[in-house]
């Protein structure tokens, strides 16, 4: 692992932008996920017994 | 020595450069056809789960895309085609780009499987290990049959997109399959006979390499004889209706005219490993195999087009045989 004190700027900015893009496919994959939930059980959701 | 000097020179990675890991262009042909068999299949999907499967084959694709790249990084770093990539040009270490590959195999596997179904979803698995183990580390290096074996990974996305739709895979959407599976050696082919220094220089065994450009030339022609008849098949098999047809036909008539000009011609029998001029420089002769390789590019899409065009427009199907 490289120590983060002696990058530079652009090694810098390149991790904030892969973090940055990282946070938001996992984001997408969560909603993904959840959307994909919703679709297939349906009415089933809201209908189930308790 | 090399690497040490390529490490201290390493530019930071950034994220575009995973994102062309995944073989973007590639990766929007590989859409484009798996939507035309989704749509093909007739089958009411809903709209959400359809574009699941759709990114599902096309991470499936980009993440074969990063597994490639992972492995090939020895000989792309040889060729001008392919050692800007972002491995071999020292922007992304490799085990991050197999790691990418892996992580996003199983991701668009187990979601394709959850989604739609696991018919579609052991096609995907398949189409991702055929391309990433059998032609990558097996064929490519080892035949100069790579790409006509290999081709079936690229040719079985339509068949996936069918599959995710309707959760079987019937004669037409094997056909489709076919279509793709042997436009890939004239097209590849093509394309090979004025890059193939490039692939001679990191000892990767294509066709005009092995065989010498007169052989790849005329078995170019040889399957794109075989081509055209199961490009005109759909119209026959109730897939395609007239203006497909049509398309077919013409296309195929000027496809084979194509093949037909680059057997007579003497494109790749002046390939000099000392030229480095240019990517695609095109020398005397190779003219004729540019232009069966772009040619092929858009008969391939104008097919699919058509094909997507005519089942969206609700146009009936022939059916010649029936």
């Amino acid at each position: 692992m490289s120590d983060p004190s002696h990058e530079g700027d652009d090694f810098a900015k390149a991790r904030r932008g892969r973090n940055i893009a990282l946070a938001l496919g996992l984001i997408v994959f969560v909603i993904l996920v959840f959307v994909v939930t919703i679709e297939k059980l349906g009415a089933s959701v809201a209908n189930r017994p308790f | 020595m090399a690497m040490m000097a390529q490490t201290a020179t390493r530019t930071p990675a950034r994220w575009q450069d995973f994102v062309l890991l995944l073989k973007p262009r590639v990766m929007s042909l590989v859409v484009f056809t798996a939507l035309t068999g989704l749509v093909c299949a007739g089958q009411p999907v809903n709209p959400i789960l359809a574009s699941v499967a759709i990114l599902c084959i096309a991470v499936g694709a980009g993440a074969s895309g990063a597994l490639n790249m992972w492995y090939d990084a020895d000989i792309d770093r040889q060729m001008r085609r392919t050692r800007g990539r972002p491995v071999p040009a020292g922007k992304v270490q490799g085990a991050d780009a197999l790691a990418l590959g892996v992580v996003l195999s199983l991701f668009s596997v187990m979601l394709m499987g959850m989604a739609l179904n696991w018919l579609a979803a052991g096609l995907l698995a398949f189409t991702i290990v055929f391309y990433a183990v059998v032609y990558t580390m097996w064929l490519k290096r080892w035949t100069a049959q790579n790409i006509v074996i290999g081709g079936l990974a690229g040719a079985l996305p339509p068949v996936i997109g069918w599959a995710a739709a309707s959760g079987t895979t019937p004669l037409n959407a094997w056909l489709l399959c076919a279509i793709i599976f042997m436009w890939t050696p004239p097209h590849f082919w093509a394309l090979s006979l004025y890059t193939s220094e490039d692939y001679a220089k990191a000892g990767v065994p294509m066709m005009p390499v092995v065989k010498g450009a007169a052989s790849t030339r005329l078995q170019i022609l040889v399957y794109s004889l075989l081509l055209i008849p199961i490009c005109l098949a759909p119209a026959a098999t109730g897939l395609g209706g007239p203006v497909y047809l049509g398309v077919a036909s013409v296309g195929g008539a000027v496809f084979l005219l194509l093949a037909w000009r680059l057997y007579l011609s003497h494109a790749g029998d002046a390939a000099d490993p000392r030229n480095d001029d240019g990517l695609y420089d095109v020398r005397a002769g190779a003219s004729d195999a540019r232009n069966l390789f772009a040619f092929s590019i858009l008969y391939l899409s104008l097919l699919f087009a058509t094909l997507l065009g005519e089942h969206l427009a609700g146009v009936r199907p022939l059916e010649l045989l029936r």
